[in-house]
């Protein structure tokens, strides 16, 4: 797993996919999850583009497509229960891209690495 | 981090309890604490969530000749009936400008011989200024160091009672001096909260003290973000953003706070700033109301957020957010009166998109006060 500097993990499924999440560090900052609006299927994004609206009982933010690609699943049940962020911040994923090379993911940060940012 | 941030006398406490500790209105105040916002929301309402508010703004009036006579000249700052407000009893009033606006919101109390205000922490500077310069003639403007704690909740009136005995008798808005361990609280039955419960002021020495007692009792600590809920549900006002001095009494919905003796035709009328507009707009209604917005869909609307009729500009949202205990996004905000009504359907605007909300009465969770 990797990690990036706005606080997302990221995995890589199969040949040529990245799931994206938030960190359990970035779901505490976050507060309660309260709303989250996903994209498209079949979107294209490049890496900075706002990707996902979520909002917590405090504030409003984004989350960015970390690499270019195609989204090609988002997970509708965080639309209808927005709490399992916090509750289980691994296992919300918010939205799959399809990308020309998985390499794209090694620039991230590893587990150690975020550890270290995050302090 | 802001070095010139007040510290509350309960912020070692604070931090203990695991409290995020955030600035606001010049203090260092815990926005939550472990549980986070929903759970602490939640807790209030099925329990007992006691809220640090220290940071508010306590005052003693201490009439010069007579109460009667400070009460009136109060009354000169305050469209309110302060002269015919019982012994042991509080009220909610407003400071108001010459211009009708509001320059804060208060409780203030009769405690026999003399009367006990509290103001909101960011304009307590401004109130205390205010009050000096108009009652000095006729009272003392003694500004209190002390602790105030909120008991808010079903579980409030046990807790309390079985500490300070006497607590359970008091009805709301009713204020007393009970006793815990040789202490002398300053209870009123009141809080921001819609829930039953209590505001206790009491020696900065023992709070901490008594706020470990209350939460051994069984009252969970709650933060700033949880109170900010809890009052947005009840329809309450937040001063600085749902209420200001670019807002009247009327306006803003609170002319429940404003009785017959104060308006047109009443024993003593007006006589208090901004008369003039404010008597005017009982008579006559105001051009825009503060209402209740209930948003369709999960997606809150926050302070800010514009209004539209069709492609008309009507208003703004003023406080918005998650209600944790209505499950859904609530909000207020201003409206023109003819777009006031209960079922109104207007749009707002959200991130580029125009999105349905409905005018609502308020509150939008019911209040539990023990009248």
């Amino acid at each position: 797993m990797k990690f990036t500097e706005e606080h997302e993990w990221l995995r890589a499924e199969g040949d040529d996919v990245v799931v994206v999440g938030i960190t359990a560090h970035a779901a505490t900052q976050l507060g309660d999850v309260v709303f989250v609006e996903l994209p498209e299927i079949e979107t294209m994004v490049a890496a900075g583009d706002e990707a996902v609206v979520i909002e917590s009982v405090k504030a409003a933010s984004d989350i960015l497509a970390p690499v270019d690609g195609e989204i090609i699943a988002v997970n509708t049940k965080l639309v209808d229960n927005p709490g399992l962020v916090n509750e289980d911040p691994l296992q919300a994923w918010f939205f799959k891209i399809r990308v020309d090379d998985l390499a794209v993911i090694d620039e991230f940060m590893d587990e150690d690495e975020y550890a270290d940012l995050i302090g | 981090m802001q070095d010139d941030l007040l510290k509350l006398g309960l912020d070692g406490l604070h931090r203990a309890w695991g409290g995020r500790m955030v600035p606001f209105a010049g203090y260092d105040m815990p926005v939550q604490y472990a549980d986070g916002v929903l759970k602490e929301h939640l807790a209030t309402r099925a329990g007992a969530g006691l809220f640090d508010v220290s940071h508010m703004g306590q005052v003693i009036l201490r009439p010069k000749t007579s109460l009667a006579e400070l009460c009136l000249a109060f009354e000169s700052l305050v469209p309110a009936d302060v002269l015919d407000l019982g012994v042991g009893r509080q009220r909610y009033g407003l400071f108001t400008d010459a211009k009708g606006g509001i320059l804060d919101d208060l409780m203030f109390a009769n405690r026999g011989d003399h009367l006990f205000v509290v103001v909101n922490a960011a304009c307590k500077a401004a109130d205390i200024a205010h009050m000096k310069a108009h009652l000095s003639a006729v009272a003392e403007v003694l500004p209190q160091d002390r602790a105030l704690l909120a008991l808010q909740g079903p579980g409030a009136e046990a807790i309390l009672d079985t500490m300070a005995p006497g607590a359970a008798k008091l009805r709301f808005m009713d204020v007393a001096y009970l006793d815990w361990d040789g202490v002398e609280l300053w209870v009123s039955r009141s809080g921001y909260t819609g829930e039953d419960g209590y505001e206790i002021s009491l020696p900065q020495a023992r709070a901490e003290a008594f706020a470990r007692a209350l939460v051994t009792a069984g009252a969970q600590p709650i933060g700033l973000g949880a109170r900010d809920s809890l009052r947005l549900e009840a329809g309450l006002c937040l001063y600085g953003h749902d209420i200001d001095r670019t807002t009247s009494p009327i306006e803003a919905a609170l002319s429940w706070a404003i009785p017959k003796s104060r308006r047109k035709g009443g024993e003593r009328e007006g006589g208090f700033p901004g008369a003039e507009r404010i008597l005017r707009e009982i008579e006559l209604g105001p051009e825009r109301l503060r209402v209740g917005l209930a948003p369709e869909g999960r997606a809150p609307m926050r302070e800010g957020v514009e209004l539209f009729q069709g492609s008309d500009p009507v208003g703004r949202i003023t406080s918005g957010g998650f209600g944790p205990s209505v499950a859904a996004p609530i909000a207020m905000g201003y409206v023109p009166l003819a777009l006031s009504k209960p079922g109104t359907r207007l749009e707002a605007e959200l991130r580029g998109k125009r999105l349905p909300v409905t005018v609502t009465t308020l509150p939008f969770h019911p209040t539990t006060y023990k009248r």
